[in-house]
């Protein structure tokens, strides 16, 4: 993987996929996020948003989950090459 | 933190169970304990009167055939559907164990122990502070990885817990293949395959239920462990929990939860030690 440009996992467009690279948020919600499956090195994909934007359903580790957007906004991950390996 | 603030009232012996200390009896004639728990009174001081009644609760991430297994067992109809979130309240039914009354307890699907959705707190409170005589994990075959962080979780609480391998007919094809026995020796305690839409595998699980809660077997719950200094931290923090927490409640456990500080667990326990009920959903 040679671009390791990261962005908010907010801002990752539909039907592209990303790799978690790390969480910015501390205390329960970093616990909560982890939980769910936002693990670095995980791939995640935006697969749909609401008409306002918020929440998006991602799928995560062969399950869709919802995140508001302040919750996607403490994901960053990195653009994922095609062919990369689904965990 | 003050921790004897927190632990230091005798908490209020969970229904349908026997064993509790004179100081806990005398918390029931307390005005501020609710009604209905007063109505139970008497069969919390007479357990030798009816024959035990044991709780087994079905706790797992949704969607994985938690309310499927629940009906298959109880012959109730609860609600199911291929979507997550179905159930939201804890149901009850009860299922015959060789003889013996169990009354199973369906809760809604968690990922986590910490959340803040109500429904999740119906299924965490449960999990924490209800104390049944076992739980059975029903985990997706098809996606045990992520299931089975909310197994690691759950085996810190408590060391009663079977893993019900749910799904395997999809897992199958998938041409997943789930080393069972495996599994059981890195968890410590019996993963029993099933199809529970098919009744597949269910009379073997029905068996280690009853093993379990009679004590034929015996669970030794894989335990994580922590960076150094957080297990300084717990084993320092264990020691003044220890003669605190004496409701079967972990120390260990109690220990975690105050360094990750969760408000909400804090308030679990509060309720707990207040001699609330937790389990006061639905039942049928
Ligand atoms: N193929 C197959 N499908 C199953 C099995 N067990 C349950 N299902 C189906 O999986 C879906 C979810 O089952 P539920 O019992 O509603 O799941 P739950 O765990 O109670 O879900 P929540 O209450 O939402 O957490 C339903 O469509 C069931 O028919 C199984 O062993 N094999
Ligand atoms: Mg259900």
């Amino acid at each position: 993987m040679t671009d390791k440009k990261c962005f908010r996992l907010s801002s990752l467009p539909l039907r592209k996929q990303g790799i978690v690279a790390s969480i910015k948020a501390e205390g329960f919600l970093r616990g909560r996020l982890l939980d769910l499956g936002f693990v670095p090195g995980t791939v995640v994909e935006p697969i749909r948003r609401s008409p306002l934007g918020d929440p998006t359903a991602y799928r995560i580790r062969e399950t869709v989950i919802a995140l508001r957007s302040e919750e996607g906004d403490k994901i960053l991950v990195t653009l994922n090459k095609k062919g990369a390996m689904m965990p | 933190m003050n921790f004897s603030n927190l632990f230091g009232i005798p908490s209020a012996p969970r229904r349908h169970r026997g064993q509790f200390s004179r100081r806990n009896r005398e918390r029931f004639s307390l005005p501020h304990l609710s009604s209905s728990l007063r109505a139970n009174r008497k069969s919390f001081l007479s357990p030798t009167l009816n024959s035990k009644e044991y709780i087994i609760a079905l706790a797992g991430n949704p969607n994985t055939g938690k309310s499927t297994l629940f009906n298959a067992l109880t012959g109730l109809r609860q609600h199911t559907g291929n979507w997550p979130g179905k159930t939201v309240v804890q149901y009850r039914g009860s299922c015959n164990l060789k003889g013996k009354k169990v009354t199973l307890v369906d809760l809604p699907g968690i990922y986590s122990l910490l959340t803040n959705t109500i429904e999740g707190e119906i299924a965490r409170d449960f999990i924490c502070f209800a104390r049944p005589d076992a739980i059975v994990i029903v985990v997706d075959s098809t996606c045990l990885e992520r299931n089975l962080n909310l197994v690691l979780q759950i085996l810190e609480i408590t060391p009663k817990v079977i893993l019900c391998a749910n799904l395997m007919d999809e897992a199958k094809k998938k041409n997943l293949h789930i080393k069972i026995s495996e599994l059981e020796k890195k968890l410590g305690i019996p993963v029993i395959p099933t199809a529970a839409r098919s009744g597949k595998g269910l009379n073997k699980l029905k068996s280690a239920m009853d093993d379990l809660i009679c004590g034929r077997i015996t669970t030794q719950p894989y335990r994580l462990h922590y960076s150094a200094e957080i297990e300084k931290a717990i084993s320092e923090m264990e020691i003044e929990l220890a003669p605190i927490v004496t409701n079967g409640l972990s120390p260990r456990w109690v220990a975690l939860q105050l360094l990750t500080g969760d408000s909400t667990f804090i308030n679990g326990i509060e309720k707990y030690l207040a001699g609330k009920q937790i389990d006061g959903g639905d039942s049928e």
